[in-house]
């Protein structure tokens, strides 16, 4: 019982840091139309800038801060050189063209910080575990990370649903050209939405790089994961990307906690182990294709 | 689809250099530009495959790795079991078309559910097939796991030794002209004429009475099929099944080639096969960070080279 409701906590934060992947990536498609595969590099460096900016000052805020800003700036970088041009082509394009970038951009990490992973835990003030239920201990680090997602979150609505910015993204995701028409400067609005997903993607890496290794393809690894979020919760539709997060994130996490012990029930141990890592790491993508026949525009459709 | 009597050109000085490619590496002592020819042949199989998907009816898979890895896996594990199995398992008349059979008959499956997305679902739930298939090889650890599977020796064919390099680069380059004929058939068909149809405007084939979907699947079935051909043919060259045949960066790099050939063009496969697989042991050669140099290439390519390396041949109008 104590074991479920750790992993529960798990599937949440998991989850939650999906949804702050998904968020950005399913926005820039909602409202630009583009399929950015790269979005997982601005995770890889901001991971890489904030490990890096820890270890330099010792600060986790600072190194925090530095994540933020290189994703933020490099992604700015990226849309106005690049992803700018291939609004207007096909998914075909946008694909090839991002897959590129990943491979620039893993290559360039790789010269910079070599390929040995970064390592960086949490810092002291977040470090040790509180008991969420008597008996229960939980890391502090983790639920800090679910509540920062959560507040992300809850902020998200609001910019969203309740201010000028958000309705002019609304109107967009509906119809672009219209909002373009009626005199709204669509080219600052893309590069201001693009940044936001950049900054979302950079959050996600700085705050999951103490928990996981810094390393080269990190990137491209959450990146499926957060395709299969958004295609689930459907294209374009942040309430959906929501939905689709927590639900990717616990059936992964569940999955990958109790699958091995059950199949030890039937298999021998060491069998039992690698079927289950390997079923385990299906899930999600079980889950995508039933989503997908069941609803195949997903959970929550962005445009009716 | 007339080619330009450039195209035709470079067309015949491309097929005399294949053919002549074993005679020349001897010339030059250079016996490793053998395997990379065979390299190229199978790859320009697997790219040719894809086109029929992506160029010709129009749907843009993410998951062609998938066919490649289970065809070279099926001969892989034929082999691992031999003790255990008939002699012929090992035959290439036997094992070759299971290559084909295995991945076509997955495929049959899969397409059925993978066909009713369309667009960017379409791009996403095929590769999620493919990871599916990624991680269940990773999981099989009495397959090779993360480490793959090795082969002692080839498939056996008749009349040839099984360690001659030259005589399974001929065999390599047979079967790619094999399938560019099979491919070239069907593009002149009243079946490839309906894929043509379905990529230009679905509605309008639908309009006229026929039902999409069954194209597709067909089409979709012959391309697993075709490049579970080109896996067996892989494996076999370097007597290893190594998962990341399956790895999503192989469907990224597949498609790639597609659209570095030139979208849609049969021919554009072998060249955007060829210029990719140069590029690699190039630029592997010169950094191991080749990647660093790649990425940009591909980016130019989508952004400056709409039409690939096959349609740029073709002088303003294109080659199709």
């Amino acid at each position: 019982m104590t074991l479920l409701l750790e992993q529960l906590l798990n599937g949440l934060q998991f989850g939650v840091m999906l949804f702050l992947m998904a968020a950005g990536l399913t926005l820039v498609f909602g409202i630009m139309g583009l399929i950015n595969l790269a979005h997982g590099s601005l995770y890889m460096i901001g991971a890489y800038a904030s490990a890096w900016a820890t270890q330099q000052t010792g600060s986790f805020l600072v190194g925090l801060g530095a994540g933020l800003a290189a994703a933020a700036v490099l992604g700015m970088a990226l849309e106005a050189a690049i992803l700018r041009r291939l609004y207007a082509r096909d998914h075909l394009d946008q694909v090839l063209a991002t897959f590129g970038v990943i491979l620039f951009s893993n290559e360039a990490v790789a010269m910079i910080f070599g390929r040995q992973p970064l390592m960086a835990g949490p810092p002291p003030w977040l470090s040790g575990s509180v008991e969420i239920v008597p008996g229960v201990p939980y890391p502090v680090y983790r639920l800090a990370i679910i509540a920062t997602g959560l507040a992300v979150a809850g902020g998200l609505y609001l910019l969203i649903a309740h201010t000028r910015i958000g309705m002019l993204v609304r109107a967009g995701a509906t119809h672009r050209e219209l909002v373009g028409a009626l005199g709204v400067r669509i080219g600052l609005l893309f590069t201001a939405v693009f940044g936001l997903g950049a900054l979302l993607a950079g959050l996600a890496g700085a705050l999951t790089g103490p928990l996981l290794a810094v390393q080269v393809g990190m990137g491209e690894r959450i990146l499926i994961t957060t395709f299969v979020v958004i295609v689930i919760g459907g294209l374009g539709s942040v309430r959906g990307a929501l939905a689709g997060a927590l639900l990717v994130g616990m059936v992964d996490t569940l999955s990958r906690a109790y699958l091995p012990t059950t199949l030890r029930a039937v298999l021998p141990a060491s069998d039992a182990d690698a079927l289950g890592a390997g079923l385990s790491s299906m899930a999600i993508f079980i889950l995508m294709a039933v989503v997908l026949l069941w609803r195949p525009r997903g959970l929550f459709p962005a445009h009716g | 689809m007339g080619e330009s009597p450039r195209q035709i050109v470079v067309l015949a000085a491309a097929f005399a250099l294949m053919v002549a490619l074993p005679a020349i590496a001897s010339a030059m002592a250079r016996p490793d530009f053998v395997t990379l020819g065979s390299q190229i042949a199978i790859m320009a199989i697997a790219v040719a495959s894809l086109d029929l998907l992506m160029g010709r009816t129009g749907l843009p898979s993410f998951g062609h790795a998938a066919w490649l890895g289970l065809g070279g896996y099926t001969v892989g594990i034929l082999a691992f079991h031999q003790a255990d199995l008939p002699w012929f398992v090992t035959q290439a008349w036997f094992a070759w078309p299971m290559a084909i059979l295995v991945p076509a008959a997955l495929a049959a499956g899969i397409g059925a559910l993978c066909l009713r997305t369309s667009g960017i679902s379409f791009i996403m739930i095929t590769l999620a097939f493919a990871q599916m298939f990624f991680f269940l090889f990773i999981a099989l650890k009495a397959y090779g796991g993360d480490d793959g599977l090795s082969m002692r020796r080839r498939n056996a064919l008749p009349g040839i030794a099984p360690r001659d390099d030259v005589a399974f680069y001929y065999v390599c380059l047979a079967a790619l002209v094999l399938v560019l004929f099979l491919l070239r058939r069907i593009a002149a068909s009243r079946f490839g004429a309906v894929l043509d149809g379905i990529r230009q405007n679905e509605r309008r084939m639908m309009a006229i009475g026929l039902s999409p979907y069954p194209y597709k699947l067909a089409a979709f079935v012959m391309s697993a099929a075709i490049a579970g051909l080109a896996g067996a043919l892989h494996v076999n060259l370097f007597r290893f099944a190594s998962p990341d045949l399956l790895h999503w960066t192989m469907s990224g790099e597949l498609m790639v080639m597609v659209v570095l050939g030139g979208l849609g063009s049969l021919w554009g496969a072998v060249f955007g096969a060829a210029a990719m697989v140069l590029l690699h042991s190039l630029l592997a050669q010169w950094t191991e960070h080749w990647q660093i140099v790649l990425g940009p290439i591909l980016v130019a390519v989508v952004l400056l080279a709409r039409r690939g390396l096959w349609g740029a041949l073709g002088g303003p109008k294109g080659g199709q």
